[in-house]
């Protein structure tokens, strides 16, 4: 899998060597359109494979502003922008670096190429030794910014998924997230964006939700899986939509809705509601309004992800429910944990999250209001709520990836295991140093999931498949559970390319395999219509 | 040849050799002995304070704690109460452990190819053991230093000698820390030149210090191993300068003011460096803060309104789908009912 890949750096230093961009890795850039929807700056129509990018006349000025104010804002930046000390413990972190060997991949080079204007703009040193000449600007690292590191750092900082792997490793904890972050606000003042993030990020703001889905689709989409569900198990479930006086407002990424095999785990969710309401008279509600749990705003601003993520505690205040219950996201759960309560909280209207079943106070959640779905029916598993069939899911051999964004930026480590390891029998770790906060990044997270920089995509989730593969090769392992809707997109196509003998599965599309609901008929087939282990001559009827 | 570190050491010979020779000119000793030592000290102090204060000029809009362990949640799951601190203690412990032992540096690992095809990423201790040998190498040394500033020297300088001469070797008695700081700036430069990749990203910014560090050391050992220096007169030198006092003793020789110098020029070069990292790592988001942002809430000092796409303007473009399709509206369609609304400026 690795062979053809160096990790050798050329001799020559890597301010001589110019920005190459190519095809299969650079993303096509903005439709237009879609910033003009968000009222964002300098919206056209380029391409990163044109010489000219038709900038502003004055973005050297707008750039240079824009890293005054966020140095000023944000402490992260300026502490991070002067105290690496290049010891390279981060080089050899980040999957796009293991993956394609490109040195400015290395998480501290990708930060260097900001530093480096930083180091000639913003620092009293930088002025005084840059005015002698180039070459001393060269000595301590620092360069002008012009066109072309511009293009490199357009090109470099969407080859970061904001992951935090190398932050994990840095002796002071630098970020490349939050300077990645930072870069991106930056070019989004130049109109510098990719399709894959603007359209997305217009549509949430839109119709509430990246693919677009208009309400009454998305109902539509829903009542799909309910004759799905009434198929397999019997049982009619009864979602409800919008509904004033609910308890609870569950909110979970589109991609759920729309892409197999998220689907799949939606109509797991589905199907925990409906078992819950029969037996304990359970009472949540969806919304087509706040109809995205993921965050598309947080790869291109902070003020974007402020304003899609300020639909969740407007829906609920609108409907008036008690607490918020969200469903399987990486990134949405690194704004909904980190960010929300701040950004657009305080939640007051909102009561603290107990489970209306089980009595537990979510006290880890008294602020925000918010619980992971995996937090939840842990706890309803560990107080016996649940009644599972774990033998339903014999056929499968289960590896879990854990998302960047859950294990990096919230700890959410063992609430899913636990869920796991009770509704299958088998259950394989990968290697140690590939899970929990040490985890690779599926590859193409932070709005890189576009089809045009395949390549990419594919070097950047090479070390994730790699450890699968591992598992694979040693145990027979052939589901790969995640708890995160871009990783059950990527990771498909993913596995496919590296691993094509493993298929990929949210936590909860097992969890809807396993509960056994009351008044369901013999389950002949899981719910992606596949015999189940022992039941392949049965009919399916 | 590699410009970045050939540069550094050009500089630090061209140090020694401005504080060997000028040392010598007339007025030489008053200039390196007194002049120069008191001015890199307040450049010292105030460039430090004022890079701190700098840094805490720019708040912290968001809780955002790299975090490395289970979190606390449920009452029967076991949180990582020091990898993922849920209170200021635990954040404190972190802290100490970052500090003091480089808990980061030690879970390193080293990502390699075998045979050319399996990848592994095997634990890396190299880098973490010289790092910790040179910091705490430094710090005994620089805290025996005292030494030269306390008069009568405390009775926990005498302690930490004995433990640091306990091998007994030679007269006057080889301290290990000493010999340590060389051999780790020593293995810390090697392995910059060595590895590719480090040297990639190396700049002359970080060879420089190495260099000086180096030469600071060298010439320290020089005066107490070989050339004996006058250790009485340079107490006296010394105590002068800490009383504010200072004049010149005769009689100590060049490598006594070349050392004085490197130092002194370590100290003014501190703050406009990257060896601030001795006061960043106190003010790093991603490590001195708890990972309790859902049960407490963190204030962003400069939180602002933002347009927003209301519940109401979607429903007025979607009101008639949403009925057909039998989900709840707010308002009922009316005949001649106003168009889309202007959106809201909401917070």
């Amino acid at each position: 899998m690795f062979a053809g890949i160096d990790h050798k750096p050329s001799p020559k230093g890597w301010m001589d060597t110019p920005v190459e961009i190519k095809r299969g890795v650079a993303c096509y850039a903005a439709n237009p359109k879609s910033l003009e929807t968000v009222s964002f700056p300098y919206a056209r129509q380029w391409s990163c494979f044109d010489e000219d990018w038709q900038l502003p006349e004055n973005w050297k000025e707008i750039i240079s502003k824009g890293f005054r104010e966020r140095l000023d804002r944000f402490r992260s930046v300026k502490v991070f922008m002067d105290i690496c000390v290049r010891c390279g413990a981060c080089a050899d972190k980040c999957h796009f670096f293991i993956g394609s060997g490109d040195p400015k991949n290395m998480p501290v080079l990708r930060a260097e190429l900001l530093r480096s204007v930083y180091r000639n703009d913003f620092t009293t040193a930088g002025k005084i030794i840059g005015s002698l000449g180039k070459n001393f600007k060269k000595i301590i690292g620092a360069r002008e910014l012009t066109q072309d590191v511009l293009k490199e750092w357009w090109y470099y900082l969407f080859q970061c998924t904001e992951c935090r792997r190398c932050s994990v490793f840095c002796p002071y904890g630098i970020d490349t997230a939050e300077i990645t972050i930072m870069g991106r606000e930056l070019l989004n003042l130049i109109g510098l964006n990719i399709d894959w993030i603007a359209t997305p990020v217009s549509n949430c703001y839109k119709t509430g939700n990246h693919l677009g889905i208009q309400p009454h689709a998305y109902k539509d989409m829903l009542d799909f899986f309910t004759d799905d569900i009434e198929e397999i198990t019997g049982v009619r479930v009864e979602p409800s939509f919008n509904r004033k006086g609910a308890e609870i407002l569950f909110i979970t990424p589109s991609g759920d809705v729309f892409a197999d095999p998220g689907t799949f785990t939606c109509m797991g969710y589905m199907i925990l509601f409906h078992y819950l309401q029969e037996k304990y008279g359970f009472d949540i509600t969806w919304s087509t309004y706040a109809s995205e749990g993921g965050n598309f705003g947080f790869f291109t601003s902070h003020e974007m992800m402020k304003r899609l993520n300020a639909k969740m505690y407007a829906e609920a205040k609108r409907l008036g429910v008690k607490w918020i219950l969200g469903g399987e996201c990486g990134h949405m759960w690194r704004v909904i944990h980190q960010y929300m309560d701040t950004m657009n909280g305080p939640a007051d209207f909102l009561e603290e999250p107990v489970s209306p079943i089980t009595g537990t106070r979510f006290e880890n959640a008294r602020s925000t209001k918010m619980v992971h779905i995996t937090e939840f029916v842990a706890d309803l598993i560990k107080h016996n709520k649940l009644e599972l069939d774990p033998s339903r899911n014999d056929h499968l051999k289960v590896t879990y990836h854990d998302s960047c964004n859950t294990s990096r930026g919230m700890g959410l480590l063992e609430e899913p295991r636990y869920v796991i390891k009770n509704v299958c029998n088998n259950f394989y770790e990968m290697p140690a140093n590939t899970i929990r906060e040490q985890t690779f990044c599926c590859g193409s997270g932070s709005g890189l999931n576009a089809g045009e920089n395949m390549e990419l995509r594919m070097q950047g989730g090479l070390p994730r498949a790699n450890a699968v593969k591992y598992v694979h090769e040693k145990h027979g392992v052939n589901m790969l559970a995640c708890v995160c809707a871009i990783d059950r997109a990527v990771l498909s196509a993913s596995m496919e390319y590296w691993v094509p003998e493993v298929e990929v599965t949210g936590v909860h599309e097992m969890v809807g395999n396993a509960l056994i609901l009351p008044g369901e008929t013999k389950r002949t087939m899981n719910l992606r219509s596949e015999p189940l282990p022992g039941m392949e001559d049965e009919d399916a009827e | 040849m590699n410009i970045s570190y050939m540069y550094s050491l050009i500089a630090v010979i061209v140090l020694f050799v401005l504080a060997y020779v000028g040392v010598q000119l007339p007025g030489g000793e008053v200039f390196f002995g007194i002049i120069i030592p008191y001015l890199a000290l307040i450049l010292f102090i105030l460039g430090f304070i004022n890079r701190v204060i700098d840094w805490a000029r720019s708040p912290v809009p968001f809780r955002i704690p790299t975090t490395c362990g289970q979190q606390k949640t449920l009452p029967w799951i076991k949180p990582a109460s020091i990898d993922n601190p849920s209170t200021t203690g635990g954040v404190i412990v972190r802290m100490i452990l970052e500090v003091v032992f480089l808990r980061s540096l030690f879970r390193n690992t080293k990502c390699e190819l075998k045979a050319g095809t399996k990848i592994s990423y095997e634990w890396e201790k190299w880098l973490w053991l010289f790092s910790l040998a040179f910091h705490w190498a430094f710090f005994v040394v620089l805290f025996r230093h005292l030494r030269f500033f306390t008069e009568p020297v405390p009775a926990s300088l005498q302690i930490l000698e004995k433990l640091d001469g306990f091998l007994q070797i030679g007269v006057p008695g080889l301290m290990l820390s000493g010999a340590v700081l060389l051999a780790a700036v020593t293995l810390l430069f090697l392995r910059r030149i060595w590895i590719s990749k480090v040297r990639y990203i190396s700049l002359a910014s970080d060879y420089f210090p190495l260099f000086l560090i180096f030469g600071i050391a060298f010439t320290g050992i020089l005066m107490r191993y070989f050339t004996k220096v006058d250790i009485v007169g340079v107490k006296t030198f010394t105590m002068s300068l800490v009383t504010f006092s200072p004049h010149i003793t005769e009689g100590i020789g060049s490598i006594f003011y070349v050392h004085l110098f490197f130092v002194s020029v370590l100290l003014a070069y501190f703050p406009f460096s990257k060896l601030m990292h001795l006061g960043g790592i106190f003010m790093s988001p991603t490590r001195n803060l708890a990972n309790n942002s859902r049960a407490k809430r963190h204030v962003n000092p400069w939180n602002y309104p933002v347009k927003i796409h209301t519940y109401d303007a979607y429903e007025d473009e979607f009101r008639e789908k949403m009925i057909e399709a039998g989900l709840p509206v707010e308002k009922m369609i009316e005949p001649g009912m106003a168009a889309e609304p202007e959106e809201e400026e909401k917070e």
